[in-house]
């Protein structure tokens, strides 16, 4: 589904990501971890196509097709989703209207029939169960007001609303009480089906006792330092990523080297 | 009646010394009105007014459901009640012809008392030539104590070619009353005329008026109005005021609070592109202790659009524990709008809370953004968040059809604007 290779990133002229590799296959979870400034956070906003990136090597394969030719919008309507790690708010536009809005776009993109409004109350409402959120959220501003976890399970809302075929969670545990962490996580789960693909971006190996990586990638200095299975985020919790830092650094070294 | 005669010739003396106001002016420093002086308008003619085929059904488009059985419609600023509907206004209540009520001896006293208190004839040009020729327009009156159940609009419709109307509105709510009313300007065409028109709001101890000006005027025509306003004690008055349509537009708002406790909201949103020109003057005028004013102005200025917002907050020496808020917010979707915007705060008082600010911005990139990676093209995630932006002050409006009338409005300019 997803195949990054030898990518190259960064922004305003710095070079944050040095070479990174991974694939994603359907039916997959994998985990992006790492200290901060590892460059996980910058590796999502690249793949949703933040215009304050520039790619400066590499390539990006989304089912085959070359991504980064792609603008955001479109990523979007084929399916690559981001929950951001700072949801933004949009003052005047109603959750649903804006919901509405993104759904019939993605319909429409895909040559189905857009849903009036009060189909897409009835689909909004059955979507809503998975994130425990109700009514109310729906005539709110988006975003606007809501706490931290609010605004992140109505990240998990719009995913539920729009089925990515790739979902990028950037930080999506960050500043979560237990009980969100739950709900957030619950969500993920009942939404990841063998014909779609989760990434999961997070410090912290919290997260992973609720959604369950079968792989786990482990970033330093815009590289991927180590690899392995939902164990490596243990080992991590045990270790810090101090003593990854080491590794990268002589990694980043021979990428320095090899340009 | 000879006091109206007075009243008459006495503005229409003011308007041969004033004239209309150059750019030299301070208050109109941003707004040339040459262009009205140099086109030879008429003022419209009863006889013509009444002899002009209109069908209701033309109208249609312009009124709103909630209001269909109180409504006044004048055309070219003159009633015309063969196309009016009075039946749910109550009975107690009046809304009538402005020329009627001076002449009907039930009324007259009450306008003889506050006709031309408010609206300032002897600075104000545009004023005392709409005083000078004062008969036309409507007359609002609730008693104590008497609720406006059904909101009144007041429809002003235009179709003349270089036609200048000059309606007048005296509205006077007794204590305790409460009332909705509506007011709009509009055109059935695109012809340039000009409308000068003059409202006076007089609310009595307790009243509560809620108030929606929205002018979607002829983008040809020429649009200046005055609404003045003066508060009793413990008094609501409520206003939203939309700025759409004209060539040029002007505003004066003016509130007074001479009585302790009162409290008024004046909001508005002015929506101009291409070489439309809007200009708001407004002056919430805080004269006695208690009082509050909210004041939320937004803007969106697109092509080579321009637009003025001055504001003006006096909170006087007897104003203690005033609390005044004004914000002026505007958005530019072109690098060639421009807006020239002055909020004034001028304190005498010690004791009071006041705050204001303006702001003139583009949208936000990180909000644009955010709806792309949804999927959404970036020509209608730009109109999405300019609508919520103006969604801010349209939701004020309380009237379910005016405020879709406008969300519409808003939606097709700026569709009209990706056509372009």
């Amino acid at each position: 589904m997803l195949e990054i290779k030898n990518l190259y990133a960064g922004i305003d002229g710095n070079e944050i990501l040095k070479g990174i590799n991974l694939t994603v296959k359907k039916g997959e979870i994998h985990a992006i971890m790492g200290p901060n400034g590892s460059g996980k956070s910058t590796l999502a906003k690249v793949l949703a196509g933040h215009p304050a990136y520039q790619v400066t090597k590499g390539e990006v394969l989304y089912e085959g097709k070359n991504l980064l030719e792609m603008p955001p919008d479109e990523r979007a309507r084929e399916g690559v989703f981001m929950a951001f790690q700072y949801p933004i708010e949009v003052p005047g536009v109603s959750n649903a209207q804006f919901l509405r809005l993104a759904y019939n776009e993605k319909r429409k993109h895909l040559g189905e029939e857009e849903l009036d409004p009060l189909e897409f109350k009835d689909l909004l409402k059955e979507r809503a169960k998975v994130v425990e959120m109700d009514a109310s959220f729906m005539t709110r501003s988006v975003n606007e007001g809501f706490s931290g976890g609010e605004k992140k399970r109505n990240e998990i809302l719009q995913m539920a609303v729009l089925e990515p075929k790739l979902a990028v969670l950037d930080e999506t545990d960050s500043g979560l009480d237990i009980d969100a962490l739950r709900i957030v996580a619950g969500g993920v789960n009942q939404l990841h089906n063998p014909e779609n693909a989760v990434i999961l971006v997070t410090h912290y190996q919290r997260l992973l006792d609720y959604i369950v990586p079968q792989f786990v990638h482990v970033l330093a200095n815009g590289r991927i330092a180590k690899e392995g299975g939902k164990e490596l985020a243990l080992e991590l919790e045990q270790k810090g990523y101090d003593w990854l830092k080491a590794t990268a650094s002589e990694t980043g070294g021979v990428g320095a080297q090899a340009k | 009646m000879a006091w109206l005669h007075r009243l008459r010739a006495t503005a229409m003396d003011q308007f041969a010394e004033l004239g209309f106001p150059s750019v030299k002016d301070e208050e109109w420093k941003y707004t040339n009105v040459a262009p009205i002086a140099a086109i030879d308008f008429k003022p419209a003619l009863s006889q013509t007014v009444a002899d002009t085929e209109l069908e209701r059904e033309q109208l249609t488009p312009l009124r709103c459901v909630e209001t269909a059985q109180s409504e006044l419609i004048f055309l070219n600023g003159i009633l015309r009640k063969d196309l009016s509907s009075f039946a749910a206004i109550s009975e107690e209540i009046v809304a009538m012809d402005l020329s009627e009520a001076i002449a009907d001896e039930r009324y007259r006293e009450i306008v003889w008392k506050y006709l031309a208190q408010q609206a300032d004839y002897v600075a104000d040009g545009f004023t005392a030539l709409n005083t000078a020729l004062v008969s036309h327009g409507a007359f609002v009156y609730l008693p104590k104590n008497a609720v406006m159940k059904t909101p009144l609009h007041l429809l002003f419709v235009s179709d003349g070619v270089q036609t200048a109307s000059f309606p007048r509105v005296l509205v006077v709510a007794g204590e305790n009353s409460s009332a909705t009313l509506l007011e709009s300007f509009v055109s059935v065409n695109d012809s340039r005329y000009f409308t000068n028109a003059v409202v006076e709001i007089v609310l009595k101890d307790g009243a509560r008026l809620e108030h929606y000006k929205v002018q979607r005027e002829s983008v040809e025509a020429f649009h200046v109005a005055t609404t003045a306003a003066d508060l009793g004690a413990n008094s609501s008055y409520n206003t939203t005021t939309i700025n759409f349509g004209a060539k040029l537009s002007r505003h004066d708002i003016h509130v007074t609070m001479d009585n302790e406790a009162a409290e008024c909201w004046v909001d508005g949103l002015y929506l101009v592109t291409g070489t439309q020109h809007t200009d708001t003057h407004s002056v919430i005028d805080h004269r006695k202790p208690h009082c509050t004013s909210h004041q939320l102005y937004k803007g969106i200025l697109d092509g080579k659009s321009r637009a003025v917002f001055n504001g003006k907050i006096f909170v006087r020496h007897d104003a203690q524990k005033t609390d005044a808020m004004q914000t002026n917010k505007n958005l530019l979707l072109s690098n060639d709008a421009r807006v020239d915007t002055k909020p004034q705060l001028e304190i005498l008082a010690d004791d009071v809370k006041c705050a204001h600010g303006a702001a003139v911005g583009q949208i936000e990139e990180d909000e644009l953004f955010y709806l792309e990676t949804r999927g959404i093209h970036p020509d209608l995630a730009r109109n999405l968040l300019t609508y919520g932006f103006a969604e801010e002050v349209i939701g004020k409006i309380k009237i379910d059809s005016i405020r879709e009338q406008l969300d519409e409005a808003v939606l097709h300019r700026l569709n009209a604007r990706l056509e372009a």
